[in-house]
């Protein structure tokens, strides 16, 4: 999360699920909540049982608007116009915390510079919400002692996802909603093991701890940490290796437990990448697409099997613990990876594969779970920063300082920026791609758990009412969706969950990958694809 | 702080405590059907009646705040009179079914059925029948063995927000009509099945599986999206055959269908269980032993690495599995290959 770390000095979740069901007001954008995070939703129905007003900013009519005391319907691709100009109401109101502002941040003349021409009028024009409210919006948020901001997805996944994320952390900033108990800024993780994934330094320019690479006294520590001499150079991120395989750069690659030839947008490109490489491994415990790709294939262990630690959404690290064997001669990843690294480099591997030593190593080299060991996981587990042994953990971040030089947050000046591909005649719908509530991900393990592929056994395309009328199209009708990129055949549900001119896809399904659409236009900053905006065209399909 | 005495004891209970609550902080006994900490009092089933210095006839403890100098009786011969006819009453039109019910063992009412002794029915009379086919994969509803303590209507409003379940009827043809009458809300997510406090909703795939107590518990975590919520695993014979949530862990026992239905994918026949070797670009993936597809892996990369420069080497990691592996798998690419080429593909 390249957006909150620039500006905070970290990129996780700034506060506690717990804590969402004590928010006065909730700010829920890009985040289908009930379906993808669903038990992180019933805190927030909680706190609307409690009285607490809820803003949903959503093009879909998600489930969550039912309990919304204003939905923001803005145009997909628009996110940072609405938050600029409900930024640029708190600001003409005087709503802002001016207290938190001159104590704990900086930059804010320019920024608030950069906001007078967002008026609400304007944000009216690019998102389609009208200008009223956006200002009820701006009052409500900033009016209510403590509000917190939720965000997944649905705003990060664009070209200018680093942008919207900026603008979601100056709001919080603006109305000092950092720092305290029940509000922050709130990045929603996919994946079970996201956060971890990123604390662990599975990412191009870090180390574990998001300790630099490009830091001579970091590469130094982790020379001497792990006794090699390291590479000073940052690594390619998952979207540039693509490119980097196409021009032959790129000849080995290792993959596991995931599924990428489903799961990246452009995936005939993606695919086309990983035919033209030397040697691919798949690691994984399903012959997924990807798989069916490699040149090794070594399977693995499900979370059932195996020993180790999840990092959740709140920060929290929690124990994961076998229960059953894996089937036939499957082995566990960290067996596996162990075996490997021995062989590449015994130097390189850690002393034993056993995971309680390993995450003792871990916590030798990164000071927010130096605390932290197998002995302290049970129950609950323990929410990083957690530098000592006798530290509870840390509910929320930030309450005296941000980790940054000097301490403050800073603002950014967001611009306005449009979505890369916009609607034409030619392609004149607006495809926003997403997941279901039976669904998880690339479907590899939920297609194959029976009662769950028997509730959403089948890929669909949300379209509105006004627009299958326009095209002819009746519901469970087969379409043919197509793209720049490709094109698929699902059957419309008609539905005004969607607005006019938007089609929704989830994007579990093999048989109809919304993947094959999708651009692989990246974020310039994070390096995050387009998966969520593009342009299509929608047609009944050839018998 | 309120100061009140239950059964003699002295008890300090904080503000806004019932009566039920401060007696169970104090660790002093009162049967309940109907209660559930996580949800609103609601006063149904009257099992967890107690006498009040100064009222004239029991009361439902679950809903009566504690107060200052109140003193309370849990148990008497009246009393444990007055809960044997309701237990009783209750099974008066229930199956005898516990020999093949799935909940035996872990029904609240077999257990106050043992507890008063309960053998023959004073009024056994007519068994209600309102059981009907549902077409749903996940949820199996046994009607008859309602005790309408009315724990999956709440949960299914309360916590849930959906309210796919209400009550229908009054009387003795009360009836919880779940998922099925409002079908279209119901998002699976087992709530109300894990509250019922008797065999009247149970898991469809549980059906046939060895019940709770034969199998061994395993405390972990969901591998499915970022709520991390704790799980019990249910294992038989290596097996993973039910999953639950304890109510007092960080998502107090709640879960989603995915979490809580979505296992089978553990046990499918689908899943790969030998390495595979490619022999010659083109050809078919062919099982192989373990060590020669570890040897080749090492030898394949360091290869490439030796040829073309550690930047031409490159790994995905997972946001699906362990710290640990995900530590080790970037350590293997940063000390063992010498390159920083290591991310994982879902940066969100
Ligand atoms: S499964 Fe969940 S949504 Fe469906 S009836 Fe039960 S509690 Fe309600
Ligand atoms: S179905 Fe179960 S939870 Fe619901 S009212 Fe009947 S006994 Fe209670
Ligand atoms: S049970 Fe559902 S909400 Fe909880 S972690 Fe698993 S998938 Fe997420
Ligand atoms: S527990 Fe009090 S009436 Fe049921």
């Amino acid at each position: 999360m390249a957006g909150l770390a620039t500006k905070f000095g970290s990129g996780a979740m700034t506060n506690s699920v717990e804590g969402i069901s004590r928010n006065k007001a909730l700010f829920v954008i890009g985040s289908n909540t009930t379906e993808n995070h669903p038990i992180i939703a019933l805190r927030m129905k909680e706190a609307v049982a409690r009285g607490a007003q809820l803003i949903v900013a959503d093009p879909r009519r998600i489930p969550l608007v039912k309990f919304a005391t204003l939905w923001l319907r803005h145009r997909p691709g628009t996110d940072s116009a609405l938050l600029n100009a409900m930024m640029q109401v708190i600001i003409a109101e005087g709503l802002e915390d001016k207290d938190f502002i001159a104590a704990r941040t900086e930059g804010f003349a320019e920024f608030a510079e950069s906001l007078v021409k967002f008026t609400p009028e304007f944000a009216e024009e690019v998102t389609g919400v009208p200008a009223e409210d956006i200002r009820r919006a701006a009052r409500i948020y900033a009016g209510a002692e403590n509000a917190g901001i939720y965000y997944a997805m649905g705003i990060t996944q664009h070209t200018m996802g680093t942008n919207n994320v900026m603008a979601v952390g100056n709001l919080a900033m603006l109305t000092g909603n950092l720092g305290k108990d029940a509000a922050g800024v709130n990045p929603l993780r996919g994946q079970n093991n996201v956060q971890g994934a990123c604390d662990m330094g599975c990412l191009p320019d870090v180390y574990p701890g998001y300790q630099k690479v490009a830091l001579p006294a970091v590469q130094a520590k982790f020379e001497k940490a792990w006794g090699k001499a390291l590479s000073p150079r940052p690594g390619l991120t998952a979207s540039e290796m693509t490119g980097a395989m196409l021009e032959g750069k790129l000849r080995g690659l290792y993959i596991f437990g995931e599924n990428p030839a489903l799961s990246d947008p452009n995936m005939a490109h993606s695919i086309k990448a990983f035919n033209a490489l030397d040697f691919l491994v798949v690691q994984d415990i399903f012959m997924t697409e990807t798989a069916e790709l490699a040149d090794v294939v070594l399977p693995s262990a499900s979370f059932a099997e195996k020993n180790g630690t999840f990092t959740c959404s709140e920060r929290r690290v929690q124990r994961v613990r076998a229960a059953v064997s894996p089937p036939g001669q499957a082995r566990d990843d960290l067996s596996i990876i162990h075996a490997v690294c021995s062989r590449i480099d015994p130097a390189a591997a850690t002393s034993s594969a056993a995971p309680a030593e390993i995450f003792a190593e871990v916590a030798a080299l990164w000071p927010n779970m130096a605390g932290m060991g197998y002995d302290r996981l049970d129950g609950d587990g323990l929410q990083w920063p957690c530098p000592t042994a006798d530290n509870p953990g840390t509910p929320f971040l930030f309450k005296d300082s941000f980790p940054r030089e000097g301490g403050k947050a800073v603002f950014s000046v967001v611009p306005h920026v449009l979505s890369d591909e916009l609607p034409d005649s030619e392609y004149p719908f607006v495809l926003t791609t997403g997941r279901e509530l039976f669904h998880y991900h690339t479907g590899t393990m939920t297609r194959k758990s029976k009662g769950l592929d028997a509730v959403a056994h089948e890929p669909f395309i949300e379209i509105n009412p006004s627009d299958a009328v326009g095209l002819g199209i009746k519901d469970a009708e087969m379409l043919t969706v197509s793209s720049r990129r490709g094109a698929i055949r699902l059957k419309a549900r008609v539905s005004d969950i969607v607005p006019a001119k938007v089609v929704f896809i989830p994007f579990h399904y093999k048989e109809a990958a919304a993947n094959m659409l999708t651009s692989d236009a990246l974020d310039p900053i994070c390096k995050i694809m387009e998966a969520k905006v593009c342009a299509v065209r929608v047609e009944k399909a050839a018998a | 702080m309120i100061n009140l005495t239950i059964d003699d004891k002295k008890i300090e209970a904080p503000d806004g405590a019932t009566v039920l609550e401060a007696a169970r902080l104090a660790r002093i006994d009162i049967p309940t059907l109907c209660h559930d900490p996580r949800m609103k009092p609601f006063g149904a089933c009257r099992l967890c009646i107690v006498e009040i210095g100064g009222l004239p006839r029991p009361v439902t403890s679950c809903t009566t705040p504690a107060t200052e100098g109140m003193v309370v009786v849990t148990t008497n011969s009246k009393l444990e009179r007055l809960r044997k006819t309701t237990v009783e009453l209750l099974l008066s039109d229930h199956p005898n079914d516990c020999m093949v019910c799935i909940q035996a063992g872990q029904c609240s009412l077999q257990e106050l059925a043992y507890r008063y002794g309960l053998r023959e029915n004073r009024f056994k009379g007519a068994v209600r029948q309102h059981n009907r086919v549902d077409n749903n994969p996940f949820i199996m509803r046994e009607q008859d063995k309602c005790v309408l303590c009315g724990l999956c209507v709440r949960v299914c409003d309360e916590v849930e927000g959906v309210a796919a379940i209400g009550f229908a009827n009054r009387g003795f043809e009360s009836d919880i009509c779940p998922p099925f009458k409002k079908d279209l809300d119901c998002e699976f997510c087992g709530q109300c099945v894990a509250v019922c406090p008797t065999g009247a909703l149970s898991g469809k795939m549980w059906a046939g599986q060895p019940r709770l107590e034969q199998t061994r518990s395993t405390e972990t975590t969901c591998t499915y999206c970022g709520c991390g919520c704790n799980l019990t695993l249910h294992t038989h014979a290596d097996k993973v055959v039910r999953v639950t949530s304890r109510p007092d862990n960080h998502n107090r026992g709640w879960l989603c269908v995915k979490g809580r239905f979505g296992y089978e994918f553990i046990a499918s026949p689908e899943r790969l269980t030998t390495p595979l070797i490619r022999r010659q670009k083109g050809g078919p993936l062919e099982p192989a032993g373990w060590d020669e597809t570890l040897d080749l892996v090492a030898s394949r990369l360091t290869a490439i690495r030796d040829q073309h420069g550690a930047d031409a080497v490159a790994g995905l990691a997972s946001a699906r599995c362990t710290n640990e592996e995900n530590y080790l798998f970037q350590k293997m690419f940063r000390a063992g290959i010498g390159t920083n080429n290591v991310d994982h593909c879902a940066r969100y």
